[in-house]
């Protein structure tokens, strides 16, 4: 039972794995350019596993930024796994700590997605779903690595992350009761992260407009479905 | 193929910043009951989440993003097929430029 759920997560994770593969090539290309060895893209790919924090490690070591700068902004960056863990923990009451702690630490926006379509969910099928995506991300890396010398157009392949987001959205919008309060939520924080990120650049886009765009959706919620149920 | 040790330093120092909050409230909020509204904006996060990372990801695409992007969501609105949307996406994409 256990063993067909873990495979079943992986087999959940293939989509996953197919747009790491776009973006870790393209990770692993950069990291190699700004002149990280092949053990070191393993290790940053493998111990850190984060798309965007390891983009910006490597942009700010081009940049010779001191570490304490570089650690404080993947801090603020990857802030924001804060939300998406909590809102995974309803589903995995009741599993012991050292389990959830493990399935934390792989925690991404990707794997999120994926696992909050599944209910109920078991930690052997998102210990599936994780290991896949995770093991394909550090063997993109390594790919990019080797193709650091060839490739020339990372932007091309590091465009499978908005592509994926687009299709995580859409399946994220069907499985909600509220059809036109998660097309809201969802336009609503779009228009936020873009505003706000325009503003003023940095991880704090994110995080604001996720906080706004929820806040909205449950707003919406509770004014449909009448103000008792609000208090 | 050697790690230099500050390399080894800095990604390790990267990665706890980036496991706390990845790990703490899955151990902590798992053993609690959430209060019905907490759970309910917690529904509301990855729509928001995926919606505000894919805006600002769209900001920097430069003019072949939006027509790729319309391309992915169609496709996945069809299909329901998150790898042929990121296929088309990409594919969509990389014809534009």
């Amino acid at each position: 039972m256990k063993r067909e759920s873990f495979a079943a997560g992986m087999r959940a994770a293939v989509p996953v794995v197919l747009g790491y593969l776009g973006i870790g090539i393209a990770a692993g290309v950069v990291e190699r350019a700004a002149g990280l060895s092949y053990a070191e893209v393993l290790l940053i790919s493998a111990v850190l596993y984060a798309g965007s924090a390891q983009f910006v490690v490597t942009s700010m070591l081009s940049l010779a930024s001191s570490a304490s700068a570089i650690v404080l902004t993947v801090f603020f960056l990857n802030l924001r796994h804060l939300l998406l863990s909590a809102a995974l923990a309803p589903a995995l009451r009741g599993v012991p700590a050292w389990k959830n702690a493990l399935l934390g630490l792989q925690l991404t926006d990707e794997t999120f997605v994926v696992a909050s379509g599944r209910r109920p969910l078991s930690p052997a099928w998102m210990a599936g779903l994780n290991l896949a995506a995770w093991s394909a991300w550090a063997m993109a890396n390594l790919a990019g690595a080797a193709l650091s010398g060839a490739a020339r157009d990372t932007r091309t392949l590091a465009f499978a992350l908005p592509a994926m987001f687009a299709g995580l959205l859409v399946l994220q919008v069907r499985i909600q009761p509220r059809l036109r309060g998660a097309l809201g939520v969802a336009l609503f924080s779009g228009a936020a992260g873009a505003g706000i990120q325009l503003a003023a650049p940095g991880p704090g886009a994110v995080i604001g407009a996720t906080v706004l765009g929820a806040t909205l959706g449950l707003s919406l919620e509770r004014w449909k479905s009448g103000p008792k149920s609000s208090r | 193929m050697e790690v230099r040790p500050e390399i080894l330093a800095l990604v390790l120092g990267c990665a706890l910043v980036t496991a706390v909050p990845r790990v703490l409230p899955l151990v902590a909020l798992s053993r609690l009951e959430l209060p019905p509204w907490l759970a309910d904006w917690l529904r509301y996060v990855p729509i928001a989440v995926l919606a505000a990372l894919l805006a600002i990801e769209l900001l920097s695409a430069g003019a072949a993003g939006l027509p790729a992007i319309t391309a992915a969501f169609a496709v996945a609105a069809a299909t329901r097929s998150l790898l042929g949307s990121v296929i088309a996406g990409v594919a969509l994409y990389w014809l534009l430029n």
